[in-house]
């Protein structure tokens, strides 16, 4: 078998074994371990004669550092040293990278930037050592900071189709809006750190990553050693949401660090340096046109986007990627630019693209059907193309029309006015609102090791990681699917760069590649055992550790070793692949002061085969929680003089708190999408949040008749614009 | 952090040196010392020195001040004559800083204006005469009354807002003594001294809040922010409200989000009181009290959900 996936594999060979495991909504094997405070995170690991290192951050914006006081620092107690090395990151790794990022801290390229590394004998020493460094700096003075006073330059060639100005024109309805959304950041619970921990010439690091296979390259790039060298261990992970798809500050300081002293070396960021110094989503100005006939058929769609990056990154916040499939519309123009700010690095930050691009999208939808007059839900269900516009590929599946529908009963969206303002309890005017759900899917590149044991136990191996999202439950549960074995006899082994590369989490791409590798080293023991029992694989039939009614055991003299692999192939170009959803929420807004507060939500999502129908609703629900936050309160406050971040902690960094998410109701819809990988599954760890948003916002209008086109809608910005409270 | 020494208290007792600094829960303080805004060289824990009951006084009640926020919101005396105290408590912070946070702690808080918690900006409050990095800059929860070129920070706390409105009173010992200070005049306006939060003098702790005896009248505690739980106030309003024969017979109203102080305005209670009310008459009251209102640009929006806030509360107060 070629390891790449060039014809949709029909047989659904999960539907057909015996276990009855997949798709179940078991706990995850580690869940325990975290809650009870005994899964070792990156900086818990205790390592003898460890040093400890704080970095210093710039205090300019952009400009070069001339000087650093050492001296007074290094006679402070316990410090050991003082690096500002040239192979030091000046900015973290973008995902996917496998190779070093932009190195050497003389130079400044936003606030915040480590620029030095402080070690010593203990953290107190280290803090101290760190804040009382000096450090001379010659700024530039005309750096911008501000998104809005830069220019933009195409940042690929735009995508047109027919001719748009000429559909707006001669369209029955249309609509030409402006939305803005602020830079976020993943503010993950576990800051990132490293412990490094050299053996001669070989390196250990403790980290906390996405992908080890790509952080490896990129660790052994920066430090100049050979791959085979560096270890990264990673076995738990406190959240990442993009911003530890690449190797960061932490890892690089660490083990140069630990290079020069001959001893480990930790590294921990401060809440404030995972802010200041770590990916930022960008910011963007989005420009949606849209035009239809009198049917409510769209005619036209335009989709502009303008976002920021540091200048030389090549990473630029796909905003339109999924305005290219969702819609019909034979006049497109979809079209993004990138202006250069010295602000931290803008890269992945959960659902790069869809995040912030549906929800806007989605709330012009909102507008588009409001001046068409037809229900929102049904203006998208007429729009939906029948093969991919301009490109005339297939969908591999979609159900959105199914989760727009199913997700409509379940609301209650029969009860919403048509009208806004028509629902007032108390103070709170209530409205509700849609919005769909998209995200595209990706098959990426992976390899797990599956061992069946003599004793009749599994064992699966990666270097996958799990951020919390669930992969050593799924991957467990596809191989004791796979080889009919109970569940507690699965042991998973993740989170090792020495273990086989898996795909690595994010893009959402984790669970379905590395468990179709795990399911292609399964089919391999799968055909082993059928000659063993000399029946046809088709023939075979494996339950509770019996094959084909006999003990597998007895078949076993040794343990079968098989190592699957995957490879995006054919069926990656010739479809157009993406999970889909729908969102559904209420909302009250204070008639006096403009608050928000969501009242509840429902999401209905379909991505191919549910794995584990727990951890898939928990993606869910966070994804939504996110939509909540970039609706309603995230934004990342610079000031633009000096591009210092005003918002770097989680008091000033407003993420929703329990009480701004009310009951959020999760409908998983069973699909089989035979195109996207072997398992028939699509991602979802991302979905949850790309449209939310625009829910919110439509909930928003459909309670007080305010349209925001700024994003999160905070009472400062709506209650100038809110009618009068008492004579409504 | 730099060394300091640390001392723990038996009772509460001035302060007799300089550079010593009480802490109580240390929600606040800690917090400054990590930040190096704050660098005492001596800590005094009075966490554990007594002072923390409420008890009955002059026909009200006083609180010690080590009563925590949390039994403070809790005791049935309160939650019965005051409930607004047990509001605005409740309203502030999470349970988790309720539990340690203090009353004469949570009087002493000092501003959340972002500028004063980076040592890398300028900023007259926390280094005096090095200027005002907000006044151009984000400041988006900044003060716009009473403000000065100096400095527009607010004073963040929730809990005294509604001593202000309640009309209690800080109880203070110095060297010199016991001093009593309405709480109203507990906080200054920044002038050109922004470095001062209040009017407690080096040598001053707090030794409790009293509450004069309970008015009739319906208490509100209107706090408006960003997110529904654990984010200062915008606004916040603390309302007493009697009405008698359909007219507003007593009003005292503080606000919070809007200066360097709970702030209260003799002449928007004036326009209130005795009339009948109505949303014409909330809007004059309003004019009144935001008349000399200021933005700064990120803020500006204060001024109409100033407006907006006194309208709600008015609305809620005199409603059947
Ligand atoms: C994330 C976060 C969110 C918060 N949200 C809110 C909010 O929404 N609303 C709100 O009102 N507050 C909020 N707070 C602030 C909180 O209420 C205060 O930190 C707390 O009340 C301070 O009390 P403490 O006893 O811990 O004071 P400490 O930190 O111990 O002391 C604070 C100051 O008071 C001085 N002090 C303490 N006791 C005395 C005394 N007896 N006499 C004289 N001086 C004294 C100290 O020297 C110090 O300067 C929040 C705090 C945090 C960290
Ligand atoms: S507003 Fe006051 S506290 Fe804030 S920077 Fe200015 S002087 Fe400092």
């Amino acid at each position: 078998m070629s390891d790449s996936y060039d014809t949709p594999d029909q047989r659904n060979l999960l539907d057909q074994t015996a276990q009855g495991v997949i798709g179940q909504p078991l706990d995850r094997p580690e869940g325990a371990l975290k809650a009870c405070g005994q899964a070792t995170y990156a900086a818990e690991h205790d390592l003898t004669n460890c040093a400890e290192g704080v970095l210093v951050g710039a205090t300019i914006g952009c400009g070069r550092v001339v000087r650093i006081h050492r001296d007074e620092v290094l006679a402070m107690p316990g410090v050991l040293a003082i690096y500002a090395d040239q192979a030091m990151l000046r900015r973290n790794a973008q995902g996917t990278a496998g190779e070093a990022p932009i190195q050497d801290v003389t130079t400044v390229d936003y606030y915040g930037q480590p620029v030095a590394l402080v070690v010593a004998e203990s953290f107190e020493q280290a803090t101290a050592a760190a804040k009382a460094l000096r450090v001379d700096y010659d700024v530039t003075t005309d750096a911008d900071f501000d998104p809005a006073a830069v220019e933009y330059e195409p940042s690929e060639e735009a995508d047109e189709l027919g001719d748009l100005d000429r559909a707006m024109d001669e369209a029955a309805f249309s609509i030409d809006r402006t939305f803005t959304t602020e830079a976020h950041n993943s503010a993950a619970m576990e800051p990132h750190a490293s412990i490094a921990d050299w053996d001669g010439r070989k390196l250990t690091l403790y980290g906390s990553f996405q992908m080890l296979k790509y952080n490896v390259k990129e660790l052994a790039d920066s430090l100049g050693v050979a791959e085979k060298n560096v270890r990264i261990l990673s076995p738990y992970i406190g959240g990442g949401f993009g911003s530890k798809l690449g190797i960061s500050h932490d890892a690089v300081s660490a083990a140069l660090a630990a290079r020069e002293l001959g001893r480990p070396v930790r590294v921990t960021l401060t809440r404030q340096q995972v802010f200041e110094t770590i990916t930022r989503r960008s910011e963007t100005r989005q420009r949606l046109r849209l035009a239809c006939d009198r049917q409510g058929r769209l005619t036209g769609i335009g989709h502009e986007a303008w976002v920021t990056n540091l200048p030389d990154e090549g990473f630029a916040e796909p905003v339109t990627q999924a305005t290219k499939f969702l819609y019909a519309g034979q006049n497109r123009r979809l079209a993004l630019s990138i202006g250069r700010v010295q602000l931290t690095t803008a890269g992945s930050v959960r659902a790069p693209g869809e995040a912030v691009g549906m929800q806007v999208l989605e709330a012009a939808m909102d507008e588009m059907a409001e001046a068409a007059g037809i229900d929102p839900i049904e203006f998208r269900k007429r729009n939906l193309p029948a093969e991919l516009p301009g490109e005339g590929l297939p969908y591999s599946s979609r159900m959105l029309t199914e989760a727009l529908d199913r997700g409509a009963r379940s609301f209650g969206w029969d009860q919403r006015h048509q009208q806004p303002c028509q629902r007032r309890e108390g103070e709170w005017w209530i409205g509700m609102g849609v919005a769909s759900a998209a995200r595209v899917n990706i098959l990426s590149k992976a390899e797990a090791r599956v061992t069946l044991r003599a004793d009749g136990g599994v064992l699966v191996e990666s270097d996958q990681t799990d951020l919390g999202t669930g992969s050593y439950a799924i991957l467990g549960q596809i191989a004791a699917e796979m080889l009919g074995v109970p569940i507690d006899r699965t042991d998973v082994a993740l989170g090792d760069s020495d273990l086989p590369a898996g795909a690595g989490s994010g893009g959402s791409w984790g669970a379905t590649s590395t468990g179709s590798a795990v399911f292609r080293a399964c089919e391999a023991i799968r055909a082993t055992l059928a000659h063993k029992l000399s029946v046809d694989v088709d023939e075979l039939r494996l339950k509770d550790g019996l094959a084909n009614d006999r003990p597998v055991t007895e078949l076993l003299d040794k343990d079968l070793v098989e190592t699957g692999r995957i490879e995006p192939g054919k069926t990656m170009k010739d479809y157009s692949q993406a999970s889909y959803g729908a969102f559904f929420c209420e909302a009250a807004v204070n008639a006096f002061t403009g608050e928000t507060r969501i009242r509840r939500m429902t999401g209905a999502f379909g991505f191919g085969r549910v794995l584990n129908a727990k951890t898939a609703r928990s993606q869910c629900l966070g994804g939504m929680v996110w939509g909540i936050g970039s609706a309603l309160t995230e934004a990342m406050e610079f000031d633009h003089r000096t591009g210092r971040l005003m918002t770097h902690d989680l008091a000033e960094y407003h993420v929703p708190v329990h009480r701004d998410v009310p009951a959020i109701e999760v409908i998983l819809l069973e699909e089989r999408d035979t195109v996207a990988s072997p398992l028939q599954a699509k991602g979802v760890g991302e979905l949850g949040i790309c449209g939310a948003a625009g829910a919110v916002a439509n909930a928003i209008y459909n309670a007080c008749g305010v349209r925001l086109h700024s994003f999160p809608m905070t009472p400062d910005k709506l209650v100038g614009r809110l009618p009068d409270p008492v004579g409504a | 952090m730099r060394p300091f020494d640390y001392r723990r208290m038996a009772d509460l007792q001035p302060v007799d040196q300089p550079g010593d600094r009480l802490i109580a829960g240390g929600t606040n303080l800690l917090d400054l010392m990590k930040l190096d805004v704050e660098a005492p060289r001596r800590l005094l824990d009075i966490s554990r020195a007594g002072q923390d009951r409420i008890t009955e006084h002059e026909g009200g009640l006083r609180i010690g001040a080590l009563v925590t926020n949390a039994d403070c919101a809790a005791d049935p005396r309160i939650r019965a004559d005051y409930p607004l105290l047990a509001k605005a408590i409740l309203a502030g912070a999470s349970p988790q800083l309720r539990n340690k946070a203090t009353t004469g702690g949570n009087l002493c808080q000092r501003t959340r204006c972002q500028y004063f918690m980076a040592t890398d900006t300028r900023c007259n409050k926390r280094q005096p005469g090095s200027g005002c990095d907000a006044l151009q800059g984000v400041n988006r929860n900044h003060a716009i009354l009473g403000t000065s070129e100096a400095c527009i920070a607010t004073y963040p706390g929730d809990m005294a807002v509604a001593l202000t409105a309640l009309d209690a009173t800080v109880e203070v010992l110095g060297q010199g003594g016991t001093r009593l200070i309405p709480v109203a005049e507990f906080h200054r306006l920044p002038g050109d001294d922004p470095a001062r939060d209040n009017v407690l003098r080096d040598d001053e702790v707090i030794t409790g809040v009293t509450l004069p005896e309970p008015v009739a009248g319906r208490q509100i505690y209107r706090k408006i922010r960003d997110r529904s739980s654990y984010a200062f106030a915008l606004v916040s309003v603390g309302a007493v409200i009697k009405l008698r024969e359909d007219r507003i017979a007593r009003v005292a109203l503080a606000f919070g989000g809007l200066a360097h102080k709970p702030w209260r305005d003799p002449q928007t209670e004036a326009i209130l009181t005795g009339q009948p009310p109505s949303p014409a008459l909330f809007d004059q009251a309003a004019d009144a009290l935001l008349a000399k209102a200021k933005g700064r640009g990120g803020n500006d929006f204060k001024i109409a959900l100033a407006r907006r806030a006194l309208a709600a509360v008015l609305t809620e107060a005199t409603e059947e």
